[in-house]
């Protein structure tokens, strides 16, 4: 294992971040603030509670979760869209490394990446609500289990986009309405019988779920089916990245 | 010498059926640098790819420093530094940050001061917090050098350095190929400027068509293949070459002003006495002579052309 190769990729990416921290950082902490003004604030002072759950505070594990969804899936894939883009990738191809390595580096980056917008959402939510954490190793263990599983997904789409609008395609028309759709703004019991029962093909639904279980300790589907189910996707998108790298499938000619 | 690069049989068939290599077999001598000669789309690109890792083989095998580049390609691409043809860098990080990148990837211990020496040699030491995009041509181009140096390969392959380039530059690069051959690396360069192959390399191989049509050293070559050609310019022109000196071969040039007489540098004899004496008694008044030998490019052009 070539430990200092993936030192290097996981910095050059991190310089990545950091060259480009309003965009990566910043604006997604403004975008969630603008969901608490208007999710949180402006309407959800209408609404009294959810489950015993402040509005205000019912909302913040599903706004952190959608936003470090949508924020690993566009790291991970730009993270490696763009050298097969720009032709720097030749690098990686013709250096002593696995595939594997090449994988920690990127999706190990993609994942800190958006792990740490994931706590800074958190601590800024303290500013709006009042915000007590029941169970804090299992929702650091949810949130960091996000980040590498949908990582991941992301590094699939950098390697399967052949252009910047299938790089967006993805994120846009299936992973935001399944994440609007999946119990962020409001508990699936409120919905519905027949659109509870559909609901629960969301995976999107187990993750919010979970992550709400490790706040406020109650959760629409049981914690451990929340656990299998992000266990599963992993196992799905570590079996693509498999194949992917059996065949060379559009890295390699 | 012993062979550092060596190809056995090498064969590339993309998924649209073209065929790209057909049976290709190359030994690369340690230290030398080798010109891999050829026109456009000969295959050049794809031999470099598949030795480096960049391009999967179809068949055959190649191995670099004894190391199967595929079986056993951490050993065998820790050798190799690779210059690619396209110009491909990521824009906005700095000249060091992404040359330390290289020699990361390439799992070597960050050494600052081994870098510094690279950078200065290719005059680039001025510009190491200034963003790639921010460099003209010629400069990124030192900076995809100064990567493929930054782990020390000792197998350098340079995929057209100078396309694009201008003339100083050009020399530049050159002089930096001079001192890595001297610091003991091999370097494979490809290239269908034949200018710089008669310039700087050790051995010439000639590629068209995805197969090597020869290998040799450059100096045997221009002289097996060289010809020279004795021209002789007259005072008056002339119609018709007389019937008396039709041994010789001679061609009209310039509307019957020059007659040019093709011989054998080589050969034991090359009748140049006999044919001055000959036009002389034939009655030319000759203004003046001038020789020249065939360069690589007459030979290149005409060894694709008779082997095609």
């Amino acid at each position: 294992m070539n430990v200092e190769a993936i030192r290097s990729i996981y910095r050059y990416e991190m310089a990545r971040t950091f060259r480009t921290l309003f965009q990566s950082v910043v604006s997604p902490v403004i975008s969630t603030s603008l969901y608490f003004v208007v999710f949180g604030t402006a309407i959800g002072s209408r609404i009294d509670q959810v489950e015993g759950v402040d509005y205000g505070a019912f909302i913040v594990p599903g706004l952190i979760m959608l936003t470090v969804l949508m924020q690993s899936i566009s790291n991970a894939s730009f993270g490696i869209y763009m050298p097969r883009f720009i032709g720097t990738i030749y690098e990686q191809l013709s250096a002593p490394i696995s595939f594997i390595e090449i994988l920690i580096g990127y999706v190990g980056a993609a994942a800190t990446k958006s792990f740490a917008i994931g706590l800074i959402i958190y601590v800024t939510a303290n500013f709006f609500v009042s915000l007590p954490v029941a169970h804090p190793i299992w929702m650091l263990t949810f949130l960091a289990l996000t980040c590498i599983t949908f990582s991941l997904f992301g590094f699939i789409i950098g390697i399967w986009a052949k252009n910047f609008e299938q790089l967006q395609l993805v994120p846009l028309l299936v992973i935001s309405p399944l994440a609007f759709l999946g119990g962020t703004f409001y508990s699936i019991t409120m919905l519905p019988p027949l659109w509870q029962t559909i609901t629960l093909f969301n995976p999107v639904v187990y993750l919010v779920s979970g992550f709400r279980w490790a706040f406020f300790g109650l959760a629409d589907v049981p914690v451990g089916l929340s656990i299998a189910a992000i266990a599963a996707f992993s196992a799905l998108c570590l079996g693509i990245v498999w194949w992917i790298f059996k065949t060379g499938y559009r890295i390699r000619s | 010498m012993a062979s550092i690069v060596s190809a056995r049989g090498v064969r590339k068939t993309y998924g649209s059926g073209f065929e790209a290599l057909k049976g290709v077999d190359l030994e690369i001598e340690q230290g030398e640098i080798l010109a891999l000669l050829g026109p456009n789309g000969a295959g050049k690109t794809t031999l470099i790819s598949m030795i480096c890792g960049i391009t999967e083989i179809s068949a055959g095998n190649i191995s670099v420093g004894g190391h199967d580049v595929v079986r056993d390609f951490r050993a065998a691409r820790s050798l190799i530094g690779l210059v690619p043809q396209e110009v491909s860098i990521e824009p906005f990080e700095k000249v060091m940050n992404t040359v330390r990148f290289s020699r990361g990837l390439f799992g070597k211990r960050r050494d600052d001061a081994f870098l510094e020496r690279i950078l200065r040699d290719l005059s680039l030491w001025d510009k190491r917090d200034t963003p790639t995009r921010e460099l003209s041509g010629g400069m990124k181009r030192r900076v995809l050098i100064a990567k493929a140096l930054s782990h020390e390969p000792s197998v350098l392959f340079l995929d057209e350095p100078t396309a694009g380039v201008d003339v100083e530059l050009r020399t530049g690069m050159w002089e930096t190929v001079d001192r890595l051959r001297a610091a003991g690396t091999t370097i494979i360069l490809t290239t269908h400027y034949i200018e710089e192959a008669e310039a700087i390399a050790d051995r010439v191989a000639v590629i068209n068509q995805g197969r090597i049509l020869l290998v040799e050293e450059k100096e045997r070559l221009l002289h097996r293949m060289g010809r020279k050609q004795l021209t002789i310019e007259l005072q008056e022109p002339v119609a018709e070459i007389p019937p008396a000196l039709a041994a010789y071969g001679l061609e009209r040039a310039e509307d019957g002003n020059a007659l040019v007489y093709t011989y054998d540098r080589a050969a034991e004899r090359t009748g140049i006495t006999s044919l001055l004496g000959d036009l002389a008694e034939a009655g030319f008044t000759l203004r003046d002579l001038h020789t020249r030998q065939s360069s690589l490019e007459d030979i290149f052009v005409d060894l694709v052309r008779e082997r095609s």
